[in-house]
């Protein structure tokens, strides 16, 4: 076995592994780290592929930022297991039934493939141009800029809805302006005094000894 | 002989071993001196000795904490959860470790010379903040789970603003290698050639954001042991908390090396004529080092509503600001492509 299959026969397995173990693990915080072990191996099958760039960005955007919100607002959850067990169980037998149609159309969906005799030398196909980074980058950018402007401008409307959906400015609650705190006048506010044993402050400003 | 290591599987993968180990073990050995000279920057500061009784002047004091940690009980808290508990002070180190894979210390001296190695640093060190994570959940414990909530928000708010100047370095050098980028930066004319002066408006903040992706003073927020005693490491003794520590001081030092390589020009001398060297790198990380134990020293901690705000509103805006404008810089060759470096040819 090459040090390439037997790599790939590691990412292979630990993908798989972690994908079942989110599933099953009784503890959602596992679940999300199993999850993440799923996408830290698919990203280095991305590798193996000569997709490194993809790889990066799998574990950039998806381990780095995705999955780490999800652990936050999991961690923040007080889920109660013994509800949530029960739940499975009155869905288990429809989930039964959709896990078994998929099944099926995946049996009939491999049953009519027909494979290119020359498909075995295409599957890993050599980046001889350039490295991927730069071929990524001429495509999305000369023949599909439009689209990935429109993908960009439909994240920001997105974005914004979020924002404009959930914020909500109230007046009883006191909102801290960083700048006004920054800029205030220390003599105006601060006082330094000297009070004598026995006498305290009796007005904190017009008391005070300079 | 020489076909075992060049030809054999094995051979390969000993050779691998070896060069991993030729970083790492001087690596971990220069991080127990600089831990002691960050004790003693900091020690100066404040008018004190710092550590001066283990070894002449002190020098052995990390090896003597390290001895301490190791031989200490671990105590584990009750009903933390055991595994991720032992994963997460592993992952921390683990993780500030393989960065170093990518990194150049001389002209060809790298161990993976890869051409994504500057996404694959800001790919790992998005991962660190799972070792604090998983700390803090797995304590089981309130203070540290407050602490490592703060750090992933922090971290994830700072790595924009990182990823985003180190992309206007990206379009300076045409390259994500970062032979390639420091190659870009060796023009003749010395220290004025590195990106440092065309890229100026970047350089306090990339160092202030790795300060906060470091969880160093002033943003050490997710530790602050005046509020949450020590964060996310509070249930932590003995040799996790070795390893908690060690990959927070890798991290620090990683931060000052990519400093050094991106605008600092790496093992380039900055006098023309000298030759350049991995002397150069290494005293660059040494000042650059030097910086993050003064501010260390010297400046108070941040609140959290200005840290988040400091990052998002400021940061953000300012470095993608600057990724557009270096974008036209570069295209249209302003000052013979000073942002163009590919133009130059090398």
């Amino acid at each position: 076995m090459t040090p390439a299959a037997f790599a790939f026969y590691l990412f292979a397995v630990t993908t798989l592994a972690g994908g079942l173990m989110t599933v099953v693990s009784r503890n959602p915080v596992h679940s999300v780290l199993w999850l993440i072990l799923a996408f830290l191996s698919s990203a280095g099958l991305f590798v193996l592929l000569g997709a490194e760039f993809v790889a990066m960005l799998l574990v950039i955007v998806y381990v780095g930022a995705v999955a780490v919100l999800f652990l936050f607002v999991v961690m923040m959850l007080d889920v109660d297991f013994a509800a949530l067990k029960a739940e499975m169980a009155r869905y288990l037998p429809l989930a039964l039934l959709i896990g078994l149609i998929v099944l099926m159309q995946l049996a009939i969906a491999f049953g009519v493939w027909e494979r290119d005799a020359g498909a075995d030398g295409r599957i890993a196909a050599p980046m001889g141009v350039a490295e991927n980074t730069r071929a990524i980058g001429l495509i999305l950018y000369d023949r599909y800029f439009l689209l990935f402007q429109l993908a960009g401008v439909i994240l920001l409307v997105a974005m914004i809805g979020a924002i404009v959906l959930t914020l909500r400015h109230r007046a009883d609650v006191k909102r801290q302006d960083a700048l006004a705190q920054m800029f205030r006048d220390p003599a105006k506010t601060l006082a330094l005094t000297n009070p004598r044993p026995g006498e305290g402050l009796a007005s904190p400003i017009e008391g005070a000894r300079r | 002989m020489p076909a075992f290591f060049t030809d054999h599987p094995l051979g390969i993968v000993l050779v691998i071993l070896l060069q991993c180990l030729l970083i790492l073990v001087p690596l971990l050995v220069a991080l127990a001196f600089l831990l002691y000279a960050d004790r003693k920057v900091w020690a100066a500061v404040q008018l004190r000795r710092g550590p001066n009784v283990v070894g002449p002047f002190g020098l052995l004091q990390s090896f003597a904490d390290f001895l301490k940690y190791v031989v200490k009980e671990v105590v584990v808290p009750a009903g933390a959860d055991k595994p991720v508990f032992f994963l997460a002070p592993l992952i921390s180190f683990v993780v500030a470790a393989v960065a170093w894979a990518v990194i150049p210390f001389d002209d060809g001296w790298v161990l993976a010379d890869i051409n994504v190695a500057v996404l694959y640093v800001l790919a790992i060190s998005s991962l660190g903040v799972y070792g604090i994570i998983m700390g803090g959940w797995a304590s089981n414990s309130k203070y540290p789970f407050l602490g490592s909530l703060r750090s992933a928000a922090q971290m994830i708010s700072y790595e924009v603003s990182l990823g985003l100047i180190i992309i206007g370095v990206i379009i300076s050098s045409g390259s994500l290698n970062f032979g390639a980028i420091v190659r870009a930066q060796d023009t003749g004319l010395g220290l004025f050639g590195w990106y440092w002066l065309v890229h100026l408006p970047m350089v306090p903040l990339f160092f202030i954001s790795a300060l906060a992706e470091t969880n160093r003073p002033p943003f050490d927020l997710p530790e602050a042991e005046s509020e949450l005693v020590a964060g996310y490491q509070v249930e932590y003794s003995s040799t996790p908390f070795l390893l908690f520590m060690v990959g927070e001081y890798m991290a620090i030092v990683l931060m000052c090396t990519l400093t050094a390589l991106l605008f600092f020009g790496g093992w380039l001398s900055p006098v023309p004529g000298l030759p350049h060297g991995f002397f150069w790198l290494l005293l660059k990380i040494l000042l650059l080092f030097f910086v993050f134990a003064m501010v260390k020293a010297i400046t108070p901690r941040y609140r959290y509503d200005q840290l988040m705000r400091l990052g998002w509103k400021v940061f953000l805006p300012l470095s993608l600001a600057w990724v557009v404008i270096v974008a036209f810089l570069a295209r249209f060759e302003v000052l013979g492509g000073a942002w163009a470096r590919w133009t130059w040819g090398a």
